[in-house]
């Protein structure tokens, strides 16, 4: 017996025979077509973000609802994964903390494993906004580019960053627009979309501890196109971001470092 | 015999003692075990030959043949540590595959019990 999809006996079942054997996922119902409707997953990694997570779902759900959601909940020790499960949407539950490359790449594990066609990652701690989703996949569907970036500083926002993440900021996108011929202006967001051959790529190999940066220089030197699309970034609405001064130094260091190494790789 | 060969053998034959003894009660895997038996070996046959170890010593230059024996110890020391980091390394990436798989298994399972008992 097939898996009903969540729209019950919907016209689905006759046109994508396909999916009936699939174990349904957090979908909403789609009504159109797949060649027009490409299926989009918002993989939202969240750790302890029980403040901020309703505002994050109520805002995607009502600025991009074509998107599944799934929250990838990184071993939370608050109500994370309940607050997600009670707002109807799909969540993946870490049995311990990976940090947020373990995290992320479970999500873009589940989007290989479940057909998405593209994948968005949008933070648990509502500084992205759900409206600029659609201007971000626009490179993917005019099959430009294989991943867009979010960047905070391809237009003048109210983003200030401090004295010392600003020189950061300068280092790193000097660094990766020298290795990916390119200029990248924000290396660090964690907003972005792919497409199904990056969500392959990445739910084969996702860099661990501060991924964002080491990601785009892997996927540059897998001959993967990379695009930059201007989106605004809010301040935090709830919870407490994990960044500190020492922990900003030896992460410049380390992620470094890590470009550098992941250049002499084979 | 001096005491300097005395202790040389007695430690070596005894690194080896152990080690076999682990391997044997099943302690330890041989494959974590065979830098453990180079060492142990290579440090009895020089141990035991102050031939050899005079040659070899004369050969890098070291004045005093008995500290070529904490070198060789402390290269192999370094070997066995860094097999330690890359099988650690590896280890931790098996880890969080395991962890990732559990929870998109478990996230499965509910979706399964959700589409209710009629369709299981």
């Amino acid at each position: 017996m097939p898996f009903p999809g969540r729209g019950g006996s919907s016209p689905l079942h006759l046109t994508a025979p396909v999916r009936l054997i699939m174990i349904p996922g957090p979908a909403t119902c789609r009504f159109l077509p797949a060649q027009t409707m490409p299926k989009t997953l918002i993989i939202v990694p969240a750790y302890n973000e029980e403040d901020s997570l309703p505002g994050v779902i109520r805002d995607l759900g009502m600025h991009f609802p074509e998107g599944d959601i799934l929250v990838v909940d990184d071993g939370s020790r608050d109500r994370t994964a309940e607050i997600a499960r009670a707002a109807g949407v799909g969540v993946v539950r870490l049995p311990f903390n990976l940090g947020i490359g373990g995290a992320v790449q479970t999500g873009y594990r589940y989007a290989q494993r479940q057909g998405y066609d593209i994948a968005v990652q949008f933070d648990g701690d509502g500084q992205h906004v759900a409206a600029e989703i659609r201007e971000l996949l626009a490179p993917i569907l005019k099959g430009r580019a294989d991943l867009v970036v979010g960047s905070r500083f391809l237009k003048r926002g109210d983003y200030r960053p401090p004295f010392l993440r600003k020189v950061g900021i300068w280092i790193f996108s000097r660094t990766l627009s020298a290795i990916i011929g390119a200029p990248v202006t924000d290396t660090t967001s964690g907003f972005r979309a792919v497409n199904a051959r990056v969500i392959a790529f990445f739910a084969r190999l996702y860099p661990e501890d501060y991924p964002e940066v080491e990601s785009l220089v892997l996927l540059h030197r897998a001959g993967m196109r990379i695009e930059e699309k201007a989106v605004t970034m809010r301040g935090r609405t709830g919870g407490k971001s994990s960044i500190t001064p020492i922990r900003s130094a030896y992460y410049m260091i380390k992620v470094l470092l890590a470009v550098f190494i992941d250049l002499l790789k084979k | 015999m001096d005491i300097v060969k005395l202790l040389a053998i007695t430690g070596s034959a005894g690194v080896l003692f152990f080690v076999l003894e682990l391997i044997r009660r099943g302690r330890l895997k041989e494959r974590y075990a065979l830098l453990w038996l180079a060492a142990g070996a290579v440090l009895l046959i020089l141990s035991l030959s102050r031939g050899l170890l005079e040659t070899i010593a004369k050969l890098v230059g070291i004045y005093y043949p008995p500290s070529l024996l904490f070198l060789v110890a402390f290269v192999f020391l370094l070997l066995i540590t860094l097999h330690f980091s890359a099988v650690i390394s590896g280890l931790s990436e098996k880890n969080k595959h395991l962890a990732q798989e559990v929870a998109l298994l478990r996230q499965a399972l509910d979706e399964l019990k959700r589409s209710g008992p009629e369709h299981r």
